[in-house]
């Protein structure tokens, strides 16, 4: 368990030494910051539009962060050739692949508690009002979500050589499950076979990541989901998680490390 | 060969003083343009409209709070409800059940997913209106020809939110971008009788849009019939709170003419009759 705590470590570390994170939340800053001194009709009270705005930044900023961060990492290695050494010392490549998901998951964590920390500022400051629990609920949902994009991405990354092309087919399918993903019951109650059933298998086979995106129930103020359905959307995310980390194993151990 | 920073500096300033005489001529052309419409003309061209459009149905989802139906779920298309509010309209329960677009649940994954999802119908209400200014006020700036964007925003500014002042504001600005359009002059109207109690103003007002009514094409009348029925049942009761009750018998009978229940206005007429007969001397005139 620590090689795997080291190596996460690593992860950790380049987060904060690179620029994507600052960029990000400093754009996300500006954006929010702007929106929210825009004076509409006179009344300061209007505060929904600003939550919008920031939760949707949020989103598209720790996705980036979490995609583009997982992308890189192992191509980084082999590229750089420090993977030899590494895998030399007593490291094995189960280790190595569950230390680097859990680096970037837990580096995208952090990310994420800056954002929210930020948007709970913003946000309190406004409507003097501090919704601690739902908030709470909204970044480990988020963050749940994002440890299945995280495992897709490392399986993206041992699949495809190029960090950029990993990076783009990872965010098409993630944004194209978040859009459209819960809606592909009704797409294909309307379609004729085979199309029926290739839609249907699609519907049933993708993780649902729509359900970890509670940003209405945050913006409107709709209050808490349940408890218990967290913790089944959250058995939910590691099961595929594990699943995506199996496979990413299962194709890792026997890929041949030279580029 | 290394340049001198004064020979740079030099060469920037001759570019930028020629840079300035070409674009000039054209820099005055695009604040023609800008005074025409706004930056967002400018910038989008004719696709901002489609920008407004969107914008006026953000208005009508936080005015549901988030429940919305999305592209993929089917839902017949008819008038927002941000729109039919401006215009007096209350969900019946037959309104409840059609707009439930979720219906029951198709499988596990639509059952469970809802449990995160906002699924409940409501409207905002106790001020919380105010949250659908932002997007009305954008939908104006891209499209200042979207006559509902102003209807529907002084509407709420005024009966929910009680800002008169702005709400006149709104839709001065709408009249200036749409010069004489009923709609506006209507909603203006109503602003005069029901917030600033100023009923000579109204009654203008009411009659100015009646004659912008009167001035539109066959076709478009036969379409706007609502409109008509709008401004002569509010001249009605204008004029029989002022007293004038044969000028409110009259405007009621105009509206009976274009109204899908006219034995409600004829119930009205009725009332105001049998209120004048009672009157020892009837003071009425013509109607204005």
């Amino acid at each position: 368990m620590n090689t795997i705590w080291a190596l996460a470590g690593i992860v950790i570390k380049e987060l904060y030494r690179r620029k994507d994170f600052y960029v990000l939340f400093v754009l996300t800053a500006l954006i929010t910051i702007a929106a929210g001194m825009v004076n509409f009709f006179d009344d300061p009270k209007i505060v929904r539009y600003v939550k919008d705005i920031c939760m949707l930044l949020i989103w598209i900023s720790a996705l980036l962060i979490a995609i583009v961060t997982t992308a890189r990492q192992i191509p980084a290695e082999r590229e750089s050739r420090t993977i030899f050494p590494l895998l030399a010392k007593p490291v094995t490549r189960g280790q190595f692949i569950l230390g680097k998901f859990l680096g970037c998951w837990l580096a995208t964590g952090i990310a994420l508690l800056v954002f929210y920390v930020f948007f709970a500022i913003i946000t309190g400051s406004r409507e003097q009002n501090w919704p601690w629990l739902t908030y709470l609920q909204a970044i480990w949902l988020q963050w749940a979500m994002l440890a299945v994009v995280i495992a897709l991405s490392l399986l993206g990354s041992i699949i495809s050589a190029a960090p950029s092309s990993t990076t783009t087919i990872c965010f098409i399918a993630v944004a194209g499950i978040l859009l459209v993903g819960g809606h592909l019951n009704t797409v294909a109650l309307h379609q004729s076979q085979p199309l029926q059933t290739i839609f249907y298998t699609i519907y049933f086979l993708i993780p649902h990541l729509e359900w970890f995106d509670i940003r209405d129930r945050v913006i409107y103020d709709w209050g808490l989901v349940d408890w218990l359905d967290c913790v089944l959307a959250t058995l939910y995310a590691a099961a595929y998680t594990g699943l995506f980390l199996l496979l990413t194993w299962l194709g890792f151990r026997r890929k041949s490390l030279n580029t | 060969m290394k340049a001198s920073p004064y020979l740079v500096l030099a060469l920037m300033l001759a570019v930028c003083f020629t840079l300035a005489t070409s674009l000039e001529p054209n820099a005055a052309l695009w604040s023609n343009r800008a005074k025409s419409g706004n930056v967002f003309s400018l910038l989008f061209g004719d696709g901002r409209r489609m920008f407004a459009n969107e914008f006026f149905t953000m208005a009508d989802v936080y005015f549901h709070s988030g429940y919305y139906p999305s592209v993929f779920d089917l839902r017949e298309e008819d008038q927002k409800e941000i729109v039919a509010e401006s215009h007096g309209h209350t969900d019946s329960p037959e309104d409840e059940i059609k707009e439930d677009f979720l219906g029951k649940p198709k499988d596990w994954i639509d059952r469970f997913g809802r449990h995160f999802r906002v699924t409940k119908h409501t409207h905002l209400e106790r001020g919380n209106e105010r949250e659908i200014l932002p997007w009305l006020r954008l939908a104006a700036d891209m499209d200042p020809q979207k006559i509902e964007t102003y209807t529907v925003g002084a509407y709420f500014l005024c009966q929910h939110l009680k800002q008169p002042q702005e709400a006149e504001a709104f839709l001065r600005e709408g009249l200036r971008n749409n010069p004489g359009n009923y709609e506006i002059l209507f909603g203006l109207g109503r602003l005069y009788y029901q917030n600033y109690h100023d009923i000579d103003r109204a009654r203008n007002v009411w009659q100015l849009a009646l004659n912008c009514w009167m001035k539109q094409d066959a076709t478009l009348q036969k379409e706007n019939k609502l409109g008509f029925e709008e401004i002569t049942v509010n001249l009605a009761n204008l004029e029989r709170e002022a007293g004038n009750c044969q000028d409110a018998i009259n405007w009621f009978q105009a509206a009976q003419k274009v109204s899908p229940a006219p034995d409600v206005l004829q119930q009205q007429i009725d009332e105001i009759k049998v209120k004048m007969a009672a009157q020892p001397s009837p003071t009425n005139s013509q109607p204005h």
